[in-house]
């Protein structure tokens, strides 16, 4: 007992010089720096943009197809909205849209992925098998179906169910990882002192991969920016608002291309590349500073 | 390896099961009164073809018998390969308009993801520890597969196609043609073909050019190749052994990529109206055919399983340790 008193006194300083040498690492990764300076550009061009333009998206403003002038940064579409107020308030429902889709399939991943590799047995077997069902299933045929016939409307519910069928490669990575903490000396130590396995995964299995899991989640958060996109372009995104998909539909509807306004279809195009390959290349910075195996001296 | 493809088989057969169930469920257990209002939604003029769609309806949601024997005929009918009736073309069977269009989205991706599948391997492994080559496919791998299909198919519709006239933007073939097997038609065929094909191939080439790297640069760090380079072997031999290691990893991730393949061949086909199933959805969707959507998804799912099973077949044959019951793929 006093062992183990020990160690919980001990643990705090151990794990803040983890955390000061993970962020000295941080600091020195050109590939984490460069990532995450793109994705909060346009995060904050998403928070403050749309304070800066006066007109709502989808109003008629100014002259149609107008190309980018000073007073209209991106143009107009033909209609003669401002193509700069929809990118803005676009860039804002791609990062809900991340958030939202990536963190539940973030979550429903853990839950599945813990309880399976720790539980192992009839448990394991049952939700390895739900898990490769939906993994073969194609994410997009089913959002098709869902959304054509409950007629998605709002950010919320398109991120919802994307969240709910983007899961399983996420869960299947992490039951792995978990299977590979199970038999370690320090669950075992919690298992003898009595927790029971809720606490043992979110205090003992948990932390020990919280940078796998982080690393999980900004897949997953570009991940669900992807799918979204091609729901909105197929004509299933949601009714109310923009999204940077809704303005490529738009754009490729009204034959953009044709008419050559390429100020309509290449700044969302452009955003979500960005956005997404930042988040990646963020992702293999991110790898590189928690495991030390693939730094770069 | 009995057991394995016993597995495997029985995760596809379920998964078709449950694909099934969701394309009964979801019309008779979303809140309202489903054929009220697919026919007000559904805006035909026609009368008889209202008249045809409500006694359908009535017919196939069955009110008056119960559930687990609408369940049993929805899958009589599948087995007699009934889809229903498409309302967009109305009287023609939904199979029928399905297959119409199947050839061309198969044609547009087969070739496209060996293609994009065999050309980013080989672009990944050669890069891979070497600093130059490296540093250039690297990024270009990232922004590729970062890349929206449709934007990249918009882009190059634009670019090659309206500003510089190179190539159609849309259609599978020339309005002033009807088709048929003659060189003319081939060869317009060919053309609309290309940059659809060309965006595809593209888009998926970055993502597997950066995990063959990643895969060859591990498979380079373990023991056995320390031990050849220990022994004197030359580096094209570690490499070659490097390759064949690492291309189990990418078969099984060929598998998992379907999905976001077929995805994005749909798509692609909707910016060149290409007149394959990504299209007919559009249209399905446009038109509120549902019975066309549901048709779409069913075949959609049938290909991504067949295609699986095909993956399966192949990772036995490429990897022994599977056959003999060893080790290898888990289900």
């Amino acid at each position: 007992m006093t062992a183990l008193q020990e160690v919980a006194t001990r643990k705090p300083p151990a794990s803040a010089s983890v955390r000061r040498e993970a962020l000295y690492f941080a600091l020195r990764n050109p590939k984490l720096l460069i990532g995450a300076a793109i994705v909060l550009l346009f995060l904050l061009a998403g928070l403050v943009g749309p304070l800066l333009v006066s007109a709502t998206p989808n109003e008629y403003v100014g002259k149609p197809m107008d190309p980018p002038s000073s007073e209209y940064w991106f143009g107009t579409t033909t209609f003669g909205q401002d193509v700069f107020a929809q990118f803005v308030h676009g860039l804002r429902t791609t990062f809900l849209v991340g958030v939202l889709g990536g963190g539940i399939a973030a979550i429903v991943g853990m839950m599945v992925g813990f309880v399976a590799g720790y539980r192992g047995g009839l448990v394991d077997e049952v939700l390895n098998m739900i898990t490769n069902i939906i993994l073969v299933l194609p994410a997009l045929a089913v959002l098709l179906i869902i959304n054509a016939y409950l007629g998605i409307r709002s950010v919320g519910a398109q991120a919802l169910f994307i969240g709910l069928t983007s899961w399983p490669w996420a869960a299947r990575a992490i039951r792995a990882q978990t299977f590979s903490l199970r038999g370690r000396d320090f669950v075992d130590l919690a298992r003898l002192s009595g927790a029971n396995t809720w606490k043992i995964i979110t205090r003992e299995i948990g932390p020990n991969m919280s940078s796998y899991l982080l690393l999980t989640f900004i897949l997953l958060f570009g991940n669900s920016i992807l799918i979204a996109s091609s729901l909105d372009f197929i004509g299933l995104g949601p009714t109310e608002g923009v999204s940077l998909g809704l303005m490529l539909q738009n754009a490729s509807q009204w034959s953009a291309m044709q008419l050559g306004l390429w100020w309509w279809f290449i700044p969302p195009g452009a955003a979500i590349t960005a956005i997404v390959g930042a988040l990646y290349v963020a992702n293999v910075g991110l790898d590189e500073v928690f495991n030390p195996k693939l730094r770069q001296t | 390896m009995r057991r394995y493809f016993g597995r495997k088989l029985l995760v596809y057969a379920l998964t078709f099961a449950v694909a099934v169930t969701v394309n009964w469920m979801i019309p008779r257990f979303m809140p309202g009164d489903p054929v009220a209002s697919m026919l007000a939604r559904a805006n035909v003029s026609q009368p008889q073809a209202v008249e045809a769609m409500r006694t359908y309806y009535t017919n196939l949601f069955g009110l008056d018998e119960p559930l687990w024997r609408q369940y049993l005929n929805f899958w009589g009918a599948l087995f007699r390969g009934d889809f229903g009736t498409s309302i967009w073309v109305f009287p023609t069977p939904v199979s029928t308009v399905i297959m119409g269009a199947v050839p061309y989205t198969l044609g547009l991706m087969i070739p496209s993801v060996l293609l994009s599948y065999f050309v980013g391997n080989r672009i990944g492994a050669y890069a891979a520890r070497r600093k130059l080559l490296d540093n250039t496919v690297l990024p270009v791998g990232y922004v590729l597969t970062a890349t929206p299909y449709m934007w990249l198919a918009v882009l190059l519709a634009w670019g090659l196609g309206v500003v510089a006239g190179v190539f159609p933007v849309a259609g599978g073939y020339s309005f002033s043609i009807r088709p048929s097997l003659s060189a003319d038609f081939l060869l317009d065929l060919l053309h609309h073909w290309v940059l659809p094909f060309f965006s595809l191939f593209l888009v998926a080439l970055g993502g597997w050019a950066i995990g063959m790297r990643n895969m060859i640069i591990y498979e380079l760090e373990s023991d056995y190749s320390n031990y050849l380079s220990a022994l004197g072997a030359p580096q094209r031999l570690i490499r070659r052994y490097a390759f064949r290691n690492a291309m189990l990893p990418q078969i099984t991730g060929l598998a998992l990529q379907l999905g976001v393949l077929v995805a994005g061949a749909l798509v692609t086909e909707i910016v060149f109206a290409y007149p394959g199933l990504g299209s007919l959805i559009l249209k399905a969707i446009q038109n509120q055919d549902f019975f066309l959507l549901q048709g779409i998804f069913l075949f959609i799912v049938l290909g991504v399983l067949i295609a699986n099973f095909v993956i399966d077949i192949v990772y036995v044959l490429v990897d022994p340790r599977t056959r003999t019951g060893m080790a290898g793929a888990s289900a």
